[in-house]
C-alpha cells in the first residue's frame, strides 16, 4: 500500500487521531510492537508539539520503501512562529512550555531518521521516518 | 421592501389561506408525515407571515420537535429537511393553477424562506446530536476512572486508554479522595490499559504519584510492559524513585509486603505441586 493520508492537527482529539493512523499504518508496514510504540510516541509528541506552539498543524503519513524495506514516514508542519534556536530547542530538558522538555529531543531518539526545518516566522516542518527490520 | 415583492408575498399568502386543505392534503402525501404535525406548523407558518418575517419563533420550536420526532422515529435528518422542502412543491401545483407573475414571483420569496427551514431542521438535528456527544463523553470520563479496593489499606486505579489533562484531573481528585476515605497507605496506578505512554502522559502521572505522596500515601506504577518500558527509556523520562512494576499482581504483591501481609498458600497446594514434581 503506497496511499498516504493527510490529518489536520486542529485539537486534543486528533492528536488522538494521528497517533491511532499512525499505529495502524505501522502495523501495516511490518514494525515489530516495540517499534510500533516508538512511532506512535513519536507522532504523538510532535502533534502535541505542533498544537501547543503553533496552534495547530498538518500530519501527512505515508510508507516509503528502501529496496525490499518498508518504511513509515510522517512529516509535521506548522504555520507557528518557528524554532529561534534549533540545536538548544533538540536539548533535553529544554521547554517553552510547561511539559518535560523532552518531546523533541526524545522523538528523534525514537525514530531512525529526523529531519527539522524551522526559521523564525516561517513555522516548522519536522519529517520523521521509521524503518522495519 | 419593494411594492412589487410586498404585493407578490400578499399573494402567497392569500394562497396558502385560502387553498389550506388542499396544499396540506399534497403535503401530507410528498412528505410522509403525520397530517397533524404538519397542519401544526402550516398554521404557525401563516400566523408568522401575517406578523411579518421576522418573528419565526414559534415556527421554529415547532420544526425543532420534528426534528426531535422523525430523528426518534429513526428518519434521517435528511428525510426531515425534505418533507419541509415538500411543502413548495405542493404550493407550486396551486401557484401554477393561478399563472399569475406575481404569484410566480411571489414562489421564488416563498421557496427561499422554506429552503431556510429545511436547513433549520436539519441544523436542530445537528445540535441535538452534539449535546448528546457532549453528554456521553463527560459520562465516560467519570465511567472510565474508577478507584478499586484491593486489599485493606491498598487501592488501585486502572486507566484505560488516552490520558489527556481533563481525564488526569479526575483522576487525580478521585485518588486522591480514595485515600481520604479508605485511609489507604498504598495506591496502585496500572497503566496497561494506555496504549502509548510520552512526556504528556508520562508528566501526568509523575504529578499524580507526588499528589499521593503528599498526602502520605506509597505509590507503585504498574502494568509497565516492554514496548513502554522500551519508549520511555528512548525518550529520556526519569521516573525517580516512584517503584514501578510489570504487572498489576506484581505492585499487588510489593504492597502487600510493604505493609507487612504474608501470603501464605494452603498446604493442600503444595503437596499437590510436589507430587506433579516426582
Amino acid at each position: 500500500m503506497t496511499a498516504d493520508w493527510e490529518l489536520p492537527i486542529a485539537g486534543n482529539a486528533d492528536v488522538v487521531m494521528v497517533r491511532q493512523r499512525v499505529r495502524s499504518v505501522a502495523v501495516e508496514v511490518g514494525l515489530s510492537l516495540i517499534d510500533q510504540t516508538k512511532v506512535v510516541t513519536a507522532a504523538s509528541e510532535l502533534a502535541r508539539n505542533a498544537l501547543v506552539y503553533a496552534g495547530g498543524g498538518l500530519a501527512k503519513i505515508e510508507v516509503v520503501q528502501n529496496g525490499a524495506r518498508q518504511g513509515l514516514r510522517i512529516t509535521f508542519s506548522d504555520e507557528g512562529p518557528g524554532i529561534p534556536d534549533i540545536e538548544q530547542a533538540l536539548t533535553d530538558g529544554w521547554t517553552t512550555g510547561s511539559g518535560l522538555g523532552l518531546g523533541l529531543s526524545g522523538s528523534r531518539r525514537l525514530v531512525d531518521e529526523f529531519d527539522l526545518i524551522s526559521a523564525p516566522g516561517k513555522g516548522t516542518t519536522v519529517t520523521v521516518t521509521k524503518w522495519a527490520r | 421592501m419593494t411594492v412589487d415583492a410586498d404585493v407578490a408575498r400578499r399573494r402567497i399568502e392569500e394562497l396558502l389561506r385560502e387553498n389550506e386543505a388542499q396544499i396540506l392534503h399534497r403535503w401530507t402525501l410528498i412528505a410522509k408525515a403525520s397530517g397533524e404535525e404538519l397542519t401544526e406548523i402550516y398554521r404557525a407558518l401563516l400566523s408568522s407571515l401575517e406578523h411579518g418575517s421576522s418573528d419565526l419563533a414559534d415556527l421554529r420550536g415547532l420544526l425543532a420537535e420534528l426534528s426531535r420526532a422523525r430523528a426518534r422515529q429513526g428518519f434521517t435528518p435528511a428525510d426531515t429537511s425534505r418533507a419541509v422542502f415538500g411543502l413548495k412543491e405542493a404550493l407550486y401545483e396551486v401557484v401554477e393553477g393561478d399563472g399569475g407573475p406575481d404569484a410566480m414571483r411571489g414562489f421564488i420569496w416563498f421557496s427561499r424562506l422554506i429552503d431556510d427551514l429545511g436547513l433549520f431542521t436539519f441544523e436542530s438535528y445537528t445540535t441535538a446530536r452534539e449535546r448528546i456527544i457532549l453528554d456521553q463523553a463527560e459520562q465516560l470520563l467519570e465511567l472510565s476512572t474508577p478507584v478499586v479496593k484491593l486489599w485493606e489499606g491498598i487501592v488501585a486505579v486502572p486507566l484505560v486508554g488516552t490520558l489527556d489533562s481533563a481525564r488526569t484531573q479526575v483522576v487525580m481528585e478521585k485518588l486522591l479522595q480514595t485515600l481520604v476515605d479508605t485511609g489507604a497507605e498504598h495506591a496502585v496506578i496500572d497503566i496497561t490499559g494506555v496504549p502509548a505512554v510520552d512526556t504528556q502522559v508520562a508528566q501526568h502521572l509523575l504529578k499524580a504519584v507526588v499528589a499521593a505522596r503528599l498526602m502520605g500515601a506509597e505509590c507503585v506504577i504498574s502494568g509497565i510492559r516492554p514496548q513502554i518500558a522500551h519508549t520511555i527509556v528512548t525518550l529520556g523520562i526519569e521516573f525517580g524513585d516512584i517503584v514501578t512494576k510489570a504487572s498489576l499482581a506484581d505492585a499487588l504483591a510489593y504492597a502487600l509486603r510493604r505493609s507487612g501481609i504474608e501470603v501464605i498458600a494452603p498446604r493442600a497446594t503444595r503437596i499437590a505441586v510436589r507430587t506433579e514434581n516426582v
